[in-house]
């Protein structure tokens, strides 16, 4: 019977592959490729230059993602109708990181590798973020990244427009301070921010004096709040520090209300509510509590008045703007001085361009940081009002220089 | 031990708000073994239709009472298209509806974020709803929310409807016949696809009800039913097929015990505790808590 | 040889030419390392193949075993870019001690990094099948069990970020058993590896088909009772075909690392389990190459539709999934049967056929 045959057939097939398999084999790890570190290749052939957008527009974090991605096309559309970059007009090219990790690096890897564009503006989540790094270094690309982040991090390959924890949590524990705060409830969402977020907080809580009185994370997307609330009101502390992120805010804080806690009683300060989010919780719940942020819609700064309007022109009179959609906006613009300053496209000449770069953003002039390419910022704490706005109450003054490492606080050595 | 009670009100107030969602559920996959994973978009469809109720009435209370039959007929409505066209084809085939509903729910998600729009909505709760009960006093004074109070009553006044249908009318008889013995009763005369698609339109709209109640506590987007969904349908499987007695102890005994473990250690780890229970719960029952005796072999 | 001999060895052929000739030539690196990824799909679209269009059990939960795989070699991965006695990176930035966990002391060793690869998800599968299937947990309820078990191993990982990555997952691979992966000609190693571990998971899978174990199953599939009645033990049949399942999704979460470069509790989870289902339902969950092709064909939709329509993507492919899951039971593979029942009425009685309808595969 022939069965035999062809099974012993089928194994030649399979041997063959594999040996095929691995004759090809390339550089050996610690090798050099030959020609060095990798440069993407961008396609500058055509009058326009092509640059990614890589936002989640299906899946949860679609409900932040979404209106960065508004923004974006916003400075795209407002460079492109003053002339473009270097000449050539910007031709956005939109992917949708669905929520998924490696989705965004699938993408990411398209844009680059596909595409060529010169530049990519998004990604949301540290995990987005994290999952897209190795790819944005292996091929020498570069990613302008619009949102507070846990800090820790200084790729080559990445400009970090959003805050660092050294321009939002550590002015938030100083305001706090000031304030007569002696004992915090940590809350927060079960990912790489509010981990680390609660560990420096921690670390300046033991060097100044403030107490932890609890902390609990609760996983993405969680909607089920009642035993935190009950938690933080056995507790009793002075405020309540929140690192959560999404939909659980909307349950945290109606149940917050529910438990008959208040901004008066116990204010909760937090890192991720924006704008947009106070909209999606409902002020009712809201009104009182604090925020920390670099910009808020109300931040009052002609940039800024012209930004507020342009956005609701183009997306609808009620729309709010945040701090993100800024940062967001604001990168586009970065990118374009840096390019302009560079007279190239290439990586490496944006890069060395990149020190110094200033720009007059919505939220007042941001200055690039070139060796940690940051930005300075300055930090707002604000105040949500009945309206759904929020209303600055303190100012760190002046903008901070990024420490993505805290390495210039005494208090949090040993941290990384 | 004034914890240990507090905690154990969170508990069944948590159990209401997961008997609610579950309940319609029961109905849909307990008596007709159809598995829709589209309901937590019926769900989602209650609570978006408070929202608009919302946006046109001005007072937050009419419109939450208002918004109950309302979403009750919108999600119930819902139900009804979806057994017409598509689960209809699927009775003989179980598992497909699974993979088919799941489809469904992509799309109705997709739906709501075009109409909507991406972000969450707001409602507001009206007045006699915020606010808090005591029911003990002293050091840990244990508290009942007003809104979790009316999600209690929403879903024992729920329990109680059903019952009720199910036990006394004309209508409830024919389900349970049709439940027991589905030839059978084809036999007697009753007109079973009749029958199926009453049922699917009331186990629906019961999720449009749920949904109404969940704007009090959670959010309102195009993602909330996923969140909910395999809740859900854990209440039902530890319940046991056919009976709502067994949702309504597998609901407040899962609200409970997450709500004890949680107090103690962490959500995530009393959400694995709780999946594992279950699973260890279906090794000793695998027909959950109650159910109906039919005349499969299985 | 017959025909029905003949058909599937030149379809092996084929596949062979195209999988390491065809792709490798036409396609760029870029296309080249998606279709790696696709490949990973489709191994776990036949494991899904045996358990469920064979067995009857819709193993919902693949993520479970696809993850202890990826998480697996993506240890070693770590360890081996750590250097000896080196830390993980993440573990250095956001871990509390300076101390490796002891449970990830042995995957140092490739050799039991790559051996529990395999033996960590069928141990674990053999074990839940051991519980649940001797007390005859079936249909919905199996389902539905395999699902709360992917979410709580999900929420389990993401709730120890200091030691698993947490909702980060582990990302950032250097070398791959001393390969840079930076490299293109080593990635496109990957993919032949990856290929070549494809062909023999269809070759073991067909081989069991055809085994006399292959209709055992069946028949436990059509009828437990009746196989109970004639002296088998049908839990043993099916522990045995989910114990492969899942040992074929470890090893498809194994190759996913080197080739993606990324493992976390997203691909763990509820709807990556179900969209493995998926796959393979579309392609025909009872045909070894249809749900090897469907798995493909829809990450490759998934793909395509989301780059040309960035916005209202999701609508076609829950479209996709509602009509040929609704009204093509037996998945595209079917559409061949559908076609050649017309065609052979019409010139001269069909002989009967040993596959089994893959219409009646029941809960």
């Amino acid at each position: 019977m022939p069965i035999a045959r062809g099974y012993r057939l089928a194994s030649c097939v399979l041997a063959l592959a594999t040996a095929a398999a691995l004759s090809g084999c390339g550089a050996r790890t610690g090798e050099e490729n030959g020609d060095g570190p990798a440069a993407a290749t961008i396609d500058t052939s055509g009058d326009t230059i092509k640059v990614g957008l890589l936002n989640s527009l299906s899946g949860t974090m679609a409900i932040s993602e979404v209106t960065v991605r508004d923004a974006l096309m916003l400075a795209i559309e407002e460079i492109n109708a003053d002339g473009g970059v270097l000449g050539k007009r910007i031709e956005p090219i939109g992917e949708d990181g669905a929520s998924d990790w490696p989705t965004f690096a699938e993408k990411a890897g398209k844009l680059i590798q596909q595409d060529q564009v010169a530049a990519v503006f998004g990604c949301w989540t540290s995990a987005s973020r994290k999952a897209v790094l190795p790819v944005f270094e292996q091929h020498g690309s570069l990613l302008f990244y619009p949102v507070q982040y846990e800090g820790l991090e200084q790729s080559p390959n990445i400009f970090y427009t959003g805050a660092t924890t050294n321009q939002q949590i550590v002015p938030a524990l100083d305001y706090l301070r000031e304030q007569g705060v002696s004992s915090l409830y940590l809350v927060g969402s079960d990912y790489v921010f509010p981990r680390t977020a609660n560990r420096i907080i921690s670390a300046y809580a033991q060097a100044h004096g403030i107490e932890i009185v609890g902390e609990d994370y609760a996983p993405l997307g969680s909607t089920e709040f009642a035993t935190i609330a009950n938690k933080v009101e056995a507790a009793g502390a002075d405020a309540v520090f929140n690192t959560l992120n999404g939909d659980s805010n909307v349950s945290f804080f109606k149940e917050y209300d529910a438990a008959g806690l208040t901004a008066d009683t116990m204010p909760v300060l937090s890192v991720s509510i924006a704008e947009e989010e106070v909209k999606g919780i409902g002020t009712q719940y809201l009104t009182g509590q604090l925020t920390s942020w670099n910009y808020y819609q109300t931040t009052d700064s002609p940039a800024n008045e012209d930004f507020v309007a342009a956005y609701q022109a183009a997306y609808g009179a009620d729309k709010p703007t945040s701090d993100p959609m800024e940062a967001a906006y604001t990168s586009v613009y970065l990118w374009k001085e840096m390019v302009e300053q560079a007279g190239s496209f290439e990586v490496a000449d944006v890069r060395a361009a990149a020190d110094g770069i200033t720009f007059d953003a919505p939220e007042g002039t941001v200055t690039v940081h070139g060796e940690t390419q940051h930005l300075y910022k300055t930090n707002r704490i604000g105040r949500i009002e009945a309206d759904g706005t929020i209303s600055e109450i303190w100012t760190s003054g002046e903008p901070i220089e990024p420490d993505p490492y805290l390495t210039g606080y005494d208090w949090a050595e040993g941290l990384s | 031990m004034t914890v240990l009670i507090g905690q154990s009100f969170t508990g069944i107030s948590i159990g209401a708000v997961l008997l609610l969602i579950a309940l319609g559920l029961s109905l849909t996959f307990g008596q007709m073994g159809v598995i829709n994973m589209a309901h937590g978009e019926f769900i989602m469809s209650g609570a978006y239709t408070t929202y608009v109720l919302q946006q046109h009435l001005t007072d937050a209370g009419t419109s939450l009472l208002l918004a109950l039959p309302a979403a009750f007929a919108v999600a119930g409505t819902l139900g009804i298209v979806l057994e017409r066209t598509l689960i209809r084809r699927l009775y003989t085939r179980p598992l497909d509806t699974l993979l088919v509903t799941w489809g469904v729910s992509l799309l109705l998600q997709q739906l709501a974020r075009d109409i909507f729009g991406a972000p969450n909505v707001q409602t507001s709760t009206p007045g006699w709803l915020t606010g808090r009960i005591t029911l003990f006093g002293g050091e840990h004074p244990v508290t009942l929310s007003h809104a979790r109070l009316f999600i209690l009553t929403l879903a024992v006044a729920a329990v109680v409807a059903l019952t009720l249908t199910l036990r006394l009318t004309p209508l409830g008889r024919r389900i349970r016949a049709v439940v027991q013995h589905r030839e059978l009763a084809e036999a007697s005369g009753i007109a079973t696809a009749r029958v199926d698609r009453t049922t699917f339109f009331i186990g629906s709209g019961l999720a449009g009800v749920a949904g109404v109640a969940l704007t009090l506590v959670g959010p309102i987007g195009p993602t909330m039913g996923t969140n909910i969904i395999i809740d859900a349908f854990l209440v039902v499987v530890v319940g046991g097929i056919g009976r709502l007695r067994g949702a309504v102890v597998a609901a407040f005994a899962l609200g409970v015990l997450q709500a004890l473990v949680e107090y103690s250690t962490t959500v995530s780890l009393a959400k694995v505790t709780v999946l594992i229970a279950i699973v260890a719960f279906l090794q000793w029952r695998p027909q959950g808590i109650s159910t109906v005796r039919t005349r499969s072999l299985a | 040889m017959t025909r029905s001999r003949l058909l599937p060895l030149a379809g092996f052929a084929l596949t062979a030419v195209a999988l390491f000739a065809v792709a490798p030539a036409v396609l760029s690196d870029f296309r080249l390392s998606l279709l790696a990824r696709y490949l990973c799909f489709a191994i776990v679209a036949v494991g899904i193949a045996l358990a469920w269009g064979r067995g009857g059990m819709l193993t919902l939960g693949q993520g479970l075993f696809f993850g202890l795989g990826g998480y697996a070699m993506a240890m070693h991965l770590k360890l081996a870019d750590a250097g000896p006695d080196g830390l993980p990176d993440f573990m250095l930035l956001y871990g509390t001690g300076g101390e490796l966990p002891w449970w990830w002391e042995p995957f140092r060793s490739p050799v039991f990094a790559l051996a529990a690869v395999l033996v960590l998800p069928m141990t674990l599968a053999a074990l839940i099948g051991f519980l649940v299937f001797r007390r005859r947990v079936r249909g919905a309820y199996f389902a539905i069990l395999s699902q709360a078990l992917a979410a709580a191993f999900a929420l389990l990982l993401i709730g120890q970020q200091a030691t698993t990555g947490g909702t980060n997952g582990l990302t950032n691979f250097q070398g791959f058993f001393g390969f840079a992966l930076a490299d293109p000609l080593n990635k496109r190693m990957v993919y032949f590896v990856i290929a070549a571990a494809l062909l023999a998971v269809l070759l073991i899978t067909r081989q069991l088909f055809h085994s006399r174990y292959g209709e055992l199953l069946v028949a436990v599939r059509d009828s437990e009772e009746r196989v109970r009645f004639l002296g088998y033990d049908p839990a043993l049949v099916k522990l045995a075909a989910y114990t492969v399942s899942a040992g074929m999704a470890g090893l498809a979460g194994a190759l996913f690392v080197p080739a993606v470069g990324i493992i976390s509790p997203a691909l763990i989870g509820i709807v990556p389990s179900i969209q493995f289902v998926i796959g393979a339902a579309i392609g025909g969950r009872a045909s070894l190459a249809g749900a090897a092709l469907g798995a493909i064909a829809v990450a490759w939709a998934q793909t395509t539709l989301s780059e040309e329509f960035p916005a209202a993507w999701t609508y076609f492919q829950a479209g996709l999934f509602i009509a040929v899951i609704a009204f093509l039971p037996g998945g595209l593979a079917s559409l061949r049967h559908h076609l050649t029942r017309r065609r052979t009425r019409a010139t001269r009685p069909r002989p009967p056929t040993g596959t089994p309808a893959a219409e009646g595969a029941p809960a």
